[in-house]
């Protein structure tokens, strides 16, 4: 499960900056501006794709900074109650 | 009970679909140009939303002038998944209940013309019709009357308007690098609002509600005021490519206290958000705070759309500090402010 989110995240950040090599630790901040889009870009695809609700004092930079931080995040959300489902 | 209500359940209503011409409003669009909203109709349309009631629309019309005319009534936001053209209104109504995911039993449709009323209830007779007449007296009627209004039914428009976003997020990512914008050859000019921008200034803060980081609206004699104000700083952001102007698209408004400055106001036209400009006016106040010496603070208040705009200031690297009433208090550091990006320059004074 948890290499299955760490894929993920890789496979969504790879073709947004395409010829640059990072790795996991890597700041994908530093690799371009971060503008508004981009940021609620990132948060969508986290909640989107593993189905979580990031609470608002999560929404911070740093947890959004690596694969690994974005996978981290991830893992805390998701061992908490399950919010965020879409209405039927 | 009326007639319409014994046709179908006694469930509750979860979505009212809206007749516009002679309905929603006065007049018929097309014909009149000048419409004027029906006495009593703005406040049902909020009543409804505050009760969780989702709101859409069923119109024969031109779809464009529809949806302008309803921004102009500041209601556009209301409505999710508007039916707007020529189809048939069972038709409309139908797509609006697949569309929503409801049932087709939990849709009411508020229409002036019998014809319309009969057409979709000899296609659809759990459809609960209603005469335009009738809509001053929905507030009071059962079926509109959730039992429970609950956190989820405050919050349902937005979850709807939140997955709409998310998938608009989306598709508008798809076409755009760094390298595209770069082509694009952009100039975003950030200056203090003359008497000249403050028309628009009042237009942008009344229309932009995504990306209002307040939802508070100015009226052109208050942004005038701020302007010319001393302990203010109005500021209106312009944005122009290769292929002409964007207009005016964004404003700031700071209240210069001695000691810490707050930005009362950050709006961003929606138009630009794909533009990868967002942040761009953010980072310049803070810039401003910082070779002042003074403290940033920023006023949130959250609401159904403006999400993104508490991201912007958060990955700013804005934290809550504190509250004013509902209204949350932010505060950065002034420790990391972006250059603009390589694909835009930015011109001041």
């Amino acid at each position: 499960m948890q290499d299955h989110i760490d894929t993920q995240i890789r496979a969504f950040i790879e073709p947004r900056f395409p010829g640059r090599s990072w790795t996991d630790d890597d700041d994908i901040f530093a690799l371009g501006f971060v503008d508004s889009m981009f940021a609620m870009e990132v948060v969508m695809f986290v909640e989107r794709t593993f189905e979580v609700t990031v609470p608002n004092d999560e929404l911070h930079m740093d947890n959004f900074r690596s694969v690994r931080s974005m996978a981290a995040l991830v893992r805390r959300i998701s061992a908490g109650p399950r919010t965020g489902a879409v209405p039927a | 009970m009326t007639a319409g209500v014994e046709g179908r359940g006694t469930g509750p209503i979860k979505c009212v679909v809206w007749d516009l011409d002679n309905t929603l409003w006065d007049g018929v669009l097309l014909e009149d140009g000048e419409v004027t909203l029906r006495p009593g109709v703005a406040e049902v349309v909020r009543v409804l939303d505050e009760r969780g009631i989702l709101q859409s629309i069923a119109s024969r019309n031109h779809g464009p002038a529809a949806i302008e005319q309803l921004e102009r009534f500041g209601l556009r936001d209301y409505f999710l998944a508007p039916q707007i053209g020529w189809n048939s209104k069972s038709e409309s109504v139908a797509a609006i209940a697949k569309s929503l995911n409801i049932g087709i039993d939990t849709l009411a449709l508020i229409d002036d013309q019998p014809f319309e009323r009969e057409e979709v209830a000899f296609s659809h007779p759990q459809v609960l019709c209603l005469d335009a007449d009738e809509v001053v007296r929905i507030p009071e009627m059962p079926v509109f009357t959730p039992r429970f209004v609950t956190e989820d039914s405050r919050n349902r428009r937005s979850m709807y308007m939140g997955s709409e976003l998310r998938d608009a997020a989306e598709r508008e990512f798809g076409g755009t690098s760094d390298d595209f914008l770069a082509t694009l050859d952009m100039t975003f000019s950030i200056s203090a609002a003359a008497e000249a921008d403050l028309r628009r200034a009042e237009e942008l803060s009344v229309r932009t509600n995504q990306l209002n980081s307040t939802g508070v609206t100015y009226s052109y004699e208050e942004l005038s005021a701020f302007a010319r104000s001393s302990g203010h700083l109005l500021l209106v952001a312009g944005l122009e490519d290769r292929f002409g102007s964007y207009g005016k698209i964004g404003l700031a408004l700071v209240e210069r206290g001695a000691e810490i400055w707050t930005l009362k106001l950050l709006l961003m036209s929606c138009r630009v958000m794909s533009r990868g400009v967002g942040t761009v006016l953010l980072n310049h106040v803070m810039r401003l705070a910082r070779d002042a010496g003074v403290r940033l603070q920023a006023e949130f208040l959250p609401n159904d759309r403006n999400r993104v705009m508490f991201v912007t200031y958060r990955f700013a690297g804005f934290q809550e500090v504190g509250a004013r009433g509902e209204l949350r208090i932010l505060e950065s550091d002034l420790g990391r402010i972006q250059d603009p990006p390589a694909y835009l320059t930015v011109r001041t004074g």
